[in-house]
């Protein structure tokens, strides 16, 4: 039993807390958290909700402070002690902390040589990725020189190159214009058609997240304070739907108040686009031909 | 005294004429012939894609960065002339990067920077920096580390160290980045009261539906040059031209558009216009 669970789960967290020294508040006040491998769960919640903690300890880069409780990634116990983690890569919050290479193409290389990876793999890799993330042809450009969304790009590519197994990212289309976010989650798409990747996402953009997450996790003060598949969790009327609720994808906004004026059931809540166009598709043909044969 | 503040008043408060300009003799030109003019008390949103030259652009507006061609008024005055201190006093920037703004230790000394600089007297000063911190919801933090906030309590800090300067002129580079939606919402509507109060605002964002809903203007930039520039529903409707600057409509607008058939109309543009768009179609 014990080993079926842990080729299923690929990370599991059992009563996390955390306290930074400065810090009178624990920003990881309890929690428990299991993901299946393959799966893909999106984190949202305010700021200061500890979800960027989080974030570092599954990565096993556990910041100093108190910490307390179980985290095990792919089947190891991540400690204080515990050795790196090479099966995950983490696409930090700030790009500008994980970027250290002068240009474009040494940034890249950076993470892969230091696994000691094929040197020639690795150069081939690198056209691809930038391509990946549309950077083509910066290669050479200087990191400094990019613009707050390039650095952005390049963050995303220095995790994906590394072909991790668990790819953790913490808001990595903040600064991405509307299509570049779009295409992020394409790529990340992607690469679990071919791969078994699981991927934990902490992300903002409701409106691509209901699109790929097979679950979302709401965080605040440090817990885990509803999670459930995108069309269940987006209905919910504690955490949505509010004017200091957190943000849910405008079609959910809409068909949330079509549900209140009882003009759509719940069944037919969605909260991906193409379904809420089908459904209002169906729904509005059936009610022209309503109106026709009674007018 | 009295009279050429008057005639000032009648000067736009940002007048970008034929701008070219480039970070280094050898590099590429990066804003290629920009002209774009925006009146005292307009709220204006600069949209586009990543490194079409919305910051490159936005840096010129306080001086930060100099035109290689053509000229840059602020409220009137040539920014080749004054120093960067002296426009600060006229043009507020907050930085996208908050981190490039926040260097004082604690969150109440980085918001009194400001209008220490501007030689305020001190009771003057702390009311200032006390309602800057209220307006974006940092009160409570005033005495911690600023490096010890997350990064969506520090995107609130660096808005309220320029808030604090109480700037005419504020150009906000991407104060959403990472903050939750109620966070996004309470910072545009602080920008909303500001520019209803008579200031002049420009807001740099990715956030579509937020500038859907608050902001009037919206000016498109893509690859150094200004593409499109009008009221923001107008803007906003145009998925062919949004698309060139990898932008698209809000999602309730795609939506609406592939529902016309059934009398929708295509230039909705807000949550609360679908929902009253659908209620009439279904209701009866
Ligand atoms: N280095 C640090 N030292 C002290 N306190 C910290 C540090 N980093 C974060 N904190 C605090 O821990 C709590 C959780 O922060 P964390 O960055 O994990 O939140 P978050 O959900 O990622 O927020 P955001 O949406 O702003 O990124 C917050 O109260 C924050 O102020
Ligand atoms: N310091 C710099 N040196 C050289 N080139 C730069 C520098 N900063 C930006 N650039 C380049 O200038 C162009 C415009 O960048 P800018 O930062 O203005 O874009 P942006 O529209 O603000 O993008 P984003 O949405 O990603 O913030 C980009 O091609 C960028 O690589
Ligand atoms: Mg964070
Ligand atoms: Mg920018």
């Amino acid at each position: 039993m014990a080993d079926s669970t842990s080729e299923e789960y690929v990370i599991e967290v059992q009563g996390l807390r955390f306290r930074y020294p400065s810090s009178e508040r624990e920003a990881l006040a309890g929690v428990d958290l299991v993901v299946r491998r393959g799966e893909f769960v999106g984190i949202t919640g305010p700021s200061g909700a500890g979800k960027s903690t989080l974030c570092l300890c599954l990565k096993g880069l556990i910041p100093a402070g108190e910490l307390s409780g179980r985290i095990q990634v792919g089947g190891k116990a991540v400690t204080r002690q515990s050795a790196f983690l090479e099966r995950s890569a983490l696409v930090f919050q700030d790009p500008e902390t994980q970027i250290i290479g002068l240009t474009v193409a040494e940034d890249l290389a950076f993470g892969p040589e230091n696994l000691k990876r094929d040197p020639d793999l690795i150069r081939a890799a690198i056209p691809r990725m930038l391509h990946e993330v549309r950077l083509d042809g910066y290669d050479e450009a200087e990191t400094y020189q990019l613009s707050g969304g390039q650095k952005q790009r390049l963050a995303i590519a220095d995790a994906l190159i590394l072909e991790p197994d668990i790819l953790l990212l913490d808001e990595p289309t903040s600064e991405l214009d509307p299509v570049g976010k779009d295409e992020v989650f394409e790529v990340i798409a992607q690469l679990r058609r071919k791969r078994d990747v699981t991927v934990v996402m902490v992300e903002h953009a409701a409106e691509q997240l209901a699109e790929m997450a097979d679950r979302i996790l709401v965080m605040d003060d440090g817990q885990i304070v509803d999670q459930g598949p995108p069309h269940v969790l987006y209905r919910s009327a504690a955490t949505f739907h509010r004017p200091d609720g957190e943000r849910a994808p405008q079609i959910a906004e809409v068909l949330f108040g079509l549900l209140q004026d009882g003009l759509i059931d719940e069944s037919e809540f969605c909260a991906r686009e193409e379904d809420a166009i089908n459904m209002l598709t169906d729904k509005l043909s059936r009610h022209h031909v309503r109106l026709a044969s009674h007018g | 005294m009295a009279e050429p503040v008057q005639l000032q008043r009648m000067e736009p408060a940002i007048d970008v004429s034929e701008v070219r300009f480039r970070y280094s003799a050898s590099g590429p030109e990066v804003l290629h012939d920009v002209s774009l003019r925006v009146e005292q008390g307009e709220y204006v949103a600069l949209i586009g894609q990543n490194g079409g030259g919305k910051t490159t652009l936005a840096k010129h507006f306080n001086g930060l960065l100099k035109p290689v061609a053509g000229v840059v008024r602020t409220m009137g005055v040539d920014t080749r002339g004054p120093s960067v201190a002296e426009l600060a006093r006229t043009v507020g920037y907050v930085y996208q990067n908050p981190d490039h703004q926040i260097f004082a230790q604690k969150v109440r000394t980085e918001v009194a920077f400001g209008p220490h600089n501007l030689k305020l007297p001190p009771e003057e000063a702390a009311r200032r920096v006390d309602e800057a911190l209220e307006l974006v919801g940092l009160r409570e933090y005033a005495d911690e580390f600023a490096f010890s906030l997350g990064r969506g309590l520090r995107q609130k800090l660096a808005v309220a160290s320029v808030l604090a300067m109480s700037p005419p002129v504020l150009v906000v580079d991407e104060p959403t980045t990472g903050l939750d939606l109620q966070g996004s919402r309470n910072i545009l509507d602080l920008l909303g009261r500001w520019n209803a109060d008579g200031r002049t605002i420009i807001v740099i964002t990715h956030d579509l539906a937020l500038v859907a809903e608050r902001v009037p203007r919206t000016v498109v930039i893509s690859g150094g040059r200004i593409i499109a520039d009008g009221a923001t529903s107008t803007v906003l409707s145009e998925a062919d031209l949004l698309g060139k600057a990898f932008l698209r409509p809000p999602q309730v607008t795609r939506v609406a558009q592939r529902l016309q058939k059934f009398g929708i109309a295509s230039d909705v543009m807000t949550v609360a216009q679908l929902r009253a768009q659908l209620r009439l179609a279904l209701g009866e």
